[in-house]
């Protein structure tokens, strides 16, 4: 433990990944399991292992942020269910991580405290919103982290920092104590760098939670022992959709990807190309609903109860609520509100998110098709390498845009994986690979067959 | 009142077709219907961005949804209860924690009348 925090004095510095660090906790922790191994049966799958959390998931006691200036003292009073799924098991939580306020965006740059960096390159981004976890794991300061996915958000980082990165199927992890952004997309989901270890956050973290009315009636897997069947990889059909290799989409990151489906061909599988013409709306309709569930699941934050407050009350309770969210709400944060507040007001919600959630059930209905002829699909996990700091964050659309590859897993609910599978410009490329709701073991499978016979997870950057 | 013009606004430019024009009165409020100030520097810049964001949400009018029915909920699971027992819940000290304005055990809310 005192070697993970020496590596994180190290880095922190350089990366800026974590919002809060656990130090004393920690040690103290570490030094019970010394004691425990001894009694090797009362070990859990985890213990003495260190973990770092998004700063989305409430820790009982420890201050959670959302990093946000409206959560910046918020201290919950209770663990989430996953955060008790890892105590039980004995993980060590070495800190908080860093990310997009409130889950909101794709580089961890609208982060009230200041933006985490590419370790890779320290002018880039990490990509986001739990840029602040992906890049703790590469950067060796924690095996593993979790993070949470709306929109993309544990798989834009996995990739930008070459790491593994999944979005479980929807219901299969509790949200209980996973502060909401947009209820009916995210999930939380494991970060790892090797694909055997996400395998074994899975089980941890996945099963049904009673008090999450929106979880799955499903237990959680041995993913390990399953993903160790690799027989069952010969042959596995994997599709490859022509509008996740469109124009917006970088020549390079086209290149590597299609190299690394080739290999996967050169090892057993077989692939074919397939259209899925709803994935041009997919975007529009990810953002009409994302902001609009936000708009409700952001009204919460007044100051009253917890959260920002002004020293002053001046004026009436809504002049109050209105100065106190101004303050405590950043940029982004505040632009999402008023437009999913425009898209689900009187006269436009039939025309935008009534029909926004309609394009979605075509697109699921696209989805079963086309899981009926392959295993998994596949492509880029991201449309570009990563970008400098500050180069896009001026333009809300533009990055927007960024989100294009991985939303269509979001408004469905299936399952989706980043895995590294490159590097361009000595820059991190990401495979993304998409399975069947409740069918994680078939990603994990394909992601370690490709990961066994290259060794893009092996390398490190220069920090 | 105010907030009927503004939606009078808002019906009238939709029937004459410039209905993905928001104009700085309209951002004004919904900022006011979703309880969150804007600088004035920030009313001007949302306007034009938000201007090229709706034009973008424009896109899915051409999907046709005809027969199509919404997915509010991507699983099949509807009113998930529990039984209505008492359990364990937070003490009023827990509760009152967070909050920065409190008294004799009550949240201290700014003046509602």
């Amino acid at each position: 433990m005192l070697s993970i925090f020496d590596r994180i004095g190290k880095t922190e510095g350089k990366i800026h990944a974590f919002v809060t660090l656990l130090r004393e906790q920690s040690i103290e922790k570490a030094k019970k399991v010394d004691k425990l191994v001894k009694k090797p049966e009362r070990l859990g799958l985890l213990s003495g292992v260190p973990i770092a959390i998004k700063d989305v998931i409430c820790t009982n006691g420890v201050r959670t942020t959302c990093s946000s200036r409206m959560l910046k003292d918020y201290v919950p009073p209770y663990d989430a269910t996953v955060v008790k799924k890892l105590n039980s098991e004995g993980a060590i939580i070495v800190g908080k991580t860093n990310m997009d306020e409130f889950a909101m965006g794709s580089t961890t740059e609208t982060s009230f405290f200041g933006p985490t960096r590419n370790p890779w390159d320290l002018n880039k981004v990490p990509g986001g919103s739990s840029g602040g976890s992906a890049a703790a794991v590469i950067s060796e300061d924690a095996p593993l982290a979790l993070g949470s996915d709306t929109g993309g958000s544990i798989r834009c980082p996995a990739s930008y920092c070459s790491i593994v990165g999944l979005k479980p199927t929807y219901g299969l992890v509790s949200r209980y104590g996973l502060i909401s952004y947009a209820n009916s997309l995210e999930q939380i989901g494991p970060f790892a760098r090797t694909v055997e270890d996400c395998a074994l956050l899975l089980s941890i973290i996945s099963g049904h939670d009673d008090k999450d009315s929106t979880s799955a009636n499903f237990s959680s897997k041995d993913y390990v022992s399953l993903l160790k069947k690799e027989n069952e990889v010969k042959g596995l059909k994997v599709g490859v959709p022509h509008e996740f290799f469109g124009e917006g989409v970088d020549n390079d990151v086209k290149d590597t990807v299609w190299e690394a489906i080739l290999k996967l061909e050169s090892l057993g599988c077989t692939y074919n190309e397939v259209s899925i013409s709803s994935v041009s709306y997919a975007l529009a309709a990810y953002y009409i609903i994302a902001m609009s569930e936000a708009s409700s699941n952001l009204a919460r934050y007044d100051g009253l109860r917890y959260g920002f407050r002004q020293e002053k009350d001046e004026g009436d309770w809504a002049t109050v609520y209105a100065k106190n969210r101004k303050e405590g709400f950043g940029a982004e944060v505040r632009r999402r509100i008023i437009l999913g507040t425009y898209a689900l007001s009187a006269g436009y919600y039939d025309q935008y998110y009534l029909k926004a959630l309609k394009v979605r059930t075509i697109l699921r209905r696209d989805f079963e098709r086309a899981f009926k002829e392959f295993d998994v699909l596949v492509g880029p996990t991201m449309p570009l390498l990563p970008f400098d700091i500050g180069e896009k964050i001026d333009d809300p659309l533009t990055l927007y845009m960024c989100d294009v590859l991985t939303v269509p897993a979001n408004l469905t609910g299936y399952p989706a994986m980043s895995i590294p599978c490159g590097f361009q410009d000595n820059l991190p490329v990401g495979m993304q690979i998409i399975g069947k709701p409740f069918n994680e073991e078939t990603i994990l499978r394909v992601a370690r067959l490709f990961e066994q016979n290259t060794d893009y997870h092996l390398r490190r950057p220069n920090l | 009142m105010v907030d009927e013009i503004i939606v009078q606004q808002m019906l009238q430019r939709k029937k004459s077709n410039m209905e993905n024009q928001i104009t700085r009165e309209e951002i004004e409020h919904i900022a006011w219907l979703a309880h969150v100030e804007l600088t004035e520097e920030e009313k001007k810049v949302f306007t034009e961005q938000f201007n090229r964001i709706i034009e973008f949400f424009e896109k899915i009018r051409k999907v046709d949804t005809e027969q199509v029915p919404p997915t509010y909920h991507v699983l099949d699971i509807t009113n998930v209860e529990r039984q209505d027992e008492v359990g364990k819940s937070l003490s009023q000290a827990e509760t009152l924690k967070n909050a920065s304005k409190k008294e004799d055990g009550f949240f201290k809310s700014p003046r509602i009348v």
